[in-house]
């Protein structure tokens, strides 16, 4: 839930890309390196006309290309495999040289959890991203302050986060990541002309859903009960 | 060999727009003519095999072919899911050069030796492992390399290896070539083993034992043809510097347990004892160690023959 309004702001308004042509070699490039929010990847994809709606229904059942993490070839419109964490960025880098190379003027956005970014990967990956000043490319963090076992500031503190991002040569903004204005401004175009540009987008885990924002014990839950399923909708219908 | 490979990175990339190479931290120089007259293809990304390996994937997605070079243990052990999952579940042609596989940095110890690099990469279904003998091997395999449509692990030897390969065989991909015919026992073998095999059969010969050496370069995809026909032989016999588990050996049992071909004699794996190396030294001397040198094979043959002979 924490990444809907990030994807809703790159489809509809960000990224340059062709449903009924999802390898078209000009589009812009989004990885969604945190794998595991690929329902919210999905959801767009699919609202954008890369396959039926009716598909979603199918979500991690056995015959179904849609898994609990996307991969390429399988879904349309999905760049990379991705599940295990801290791949996406160094992927990104690769894809944003390989723009580069053949002079193509299309961005490459990764889109990583807070938790993802424990990983060391994403940090030599960093490195390399500034290294070859790589303005095409633009990091998104989603930051719900929340992984698997808890809160991130007690798991493994990520602060000053931004400060880090700046010292390892990103030009680095934060933003409201459920305000679609200030995303779409902050996305729009590259942050610098030199530089990786990274977001910070400060969210909240379970948005939308009163009884499950900032829950911990919502992170990986799939089996609810009848009563629960019906919670969830009233929340929805709520929110209107 | 190591030479010999890059040195065709250079000369198929000024060939093929698509080739692209990418260094850890080598040695200063390494391509430098690459690096002068494309240095939009040539990238040294330091001591980051993880970042390395997820970079050639981006690359390789885009249409390119990246020849990614580094030192074999941590292009192996290091960076394992990104192998397995940037290149080996997209299926990309990404090219892994693994300097010094097997025992050629035996001064360095057990952190810095690649004695168990083919039994990991064997693991990954679209990776093909290849361990060619010399550099002139080297020389036609590289120039075979570049449209192959899957991941490669090149395991790389010492260098100024002893030159066995005859160019008018070219090197194919998944193809094993005899090098010395039939006999009693058949040795399989890749690498620079090839070579030390081809001596111990000689050794063989002079006490009227006689033995056919296949070179098998290829690890993965095994040349299952060219492993039946080993099994019309008394006793098969496979040679690898590498850990006896998940290598040459264990590629070459699977294939016969599978088709139920084993050899009147059996099989006889020679290798590495499961154990981490404890001693320096150079390759030969950990070589000898491990009786891998033509007079070990030759010895470890002769005996196993012996014994398998008075058992049956």
């Amino acid at each position: 839930m924490s990444l809907i309004e990030i994807f809703r702001v790159l489809y509809d308004d960000v990224l340059k890309h062709r449903p009924d042509e999802p390898l078209w070699p000009d589009r812009d490039r989004c990885i969604l390196s945190k794998g595991h929010g690929c329902l919210a990847i999905y959801v767009l994809l699919a609202s954008h006309g890369y396959f039926p709606t009716q598909e979603l229904r199918t979500f991690c059942r056995f015959p179904s290309f849609l898994g609990g993490h996307p991969e390429r070839g399988k879904v349309p419109g999905v760049e990379a495999s991705t599940g295990a964490l801290g791949h996406g960025l160094s992927i990104g880098v690769g894809t944003a040289l390989a723009l580069r190379i053949q002079k193509r003027d299309s961005r490459v956005f990764v889109i990583m959890g807070d938790g993802e970014i424990n990983e060391g990967s994403v940090w030599e990956a960093a490195m390399s991203a500034a290294k070859h000043d790589l303005s095409n490319l633009t990091a998104v963090i989603d930051y719900n302050k929340i992984q698997s076992y808890g809160r991130t500031s007690e798991v493994l503190e990520l602060e000053p986060l931004l400060d880090k991002w700046r010292a390892f040569g990103f030009e680095a903004r934060e933003c409201d990541g459920h305000d679609v204005g200030a995303l779409r401004d902050l996305l729009s175009n590259p942050l610098s002309e030199s530089k990786p540009g990274l977001i910070l987008a400060h969210t909240v885990k379970g948005k939308g859903i009163p009884f499950a924002e900032n829950d911990p014990t919502w992170h990986h839950k799939s089996r609810l009960s009848p009563e629960q399923i019906e919670t969830l909708y009233a929340a929805l219908s709520e929110e209107g | 060999m190591r030479k010999t490979c890059l040195n065709m990175i250079y000369e198929l990339a000024k060939q093929d727009e698509r080739i692209v190479f990418v260094g850890s931290d080598l040695g200063p120089g390494l391509l430098d003519d690459m690096k002068t007259e494309m240095p939009e293809r040539f990238y040294m990304e330091g001591v980051s095999e993880q970042n390395i390996i997820g970079m050639a994937a981006g690359l390789a997605m885009e249409g390119f072919i990246p020849y990614v070079n580094t030192i074999a243990t941590f292009i192996t052990r290091r960076c394992f899911e990104q192998v397995a999952v940037d290149l080996c579940l997209h299926d990309l042609p990404v090219r892994l050069i693994g300097n010094g596989g097997g025992l050629v940095y035996a001064p360095l110890g057990p952190t810095h030796l690649a004695v168990e690099d083919i039994g990991i990469m064997r693991t990954l279904p679209n990776m093909a492992i290849v361990s060619p003998s010399d550099a002139e091997e080297m020389k036609s395999f590289m120039r075979n390399s570049v449209e192959w449509p899957h991941p490669i692990y090149i395991r790389l030897g010492k260098g100024g290896d002893p030159v066995i390969f005859d160019d008018s065989r070219p090197f194919e991909l998944g193809k094993a070539s005899t090098l010395r015919d039939g006999g009693d026992v058949r040795i399989i073998s890749s690498g620079i083993m090839s070579k030390h095999c081809m001596d111990a059969a000689k050794l063989l010969a002079d006490r009227n034992i006689s033995a056919g050496v296949v070179h098998m370069p290829t690890v993965k995809p095994v040349d299952v043809d060219a492993v039946l026909a080993a099994s019309d032989g008394k006793l098969i016999v496979t040679v690898e510097e590498h850990f006896r588990t998940g290598g040459l050996g264990s590629a070459v049992a699977d294939v016969l347990v599978d088709a139920n071909r084993i050899p009147e004699l059996g099989v006889l794996r020679l290798g590495i004892e499961d154990r981490f190396p404890t001693k320096y030294g150079s390759q030969d001397e950990q070589l000898e160690q491990y009786q891998l040198h033509p007079a070990g094979i030759a010895q470890q043959i002769e005996d196993a023959l012996a014994q398998r002979s008075e058992d049956t």
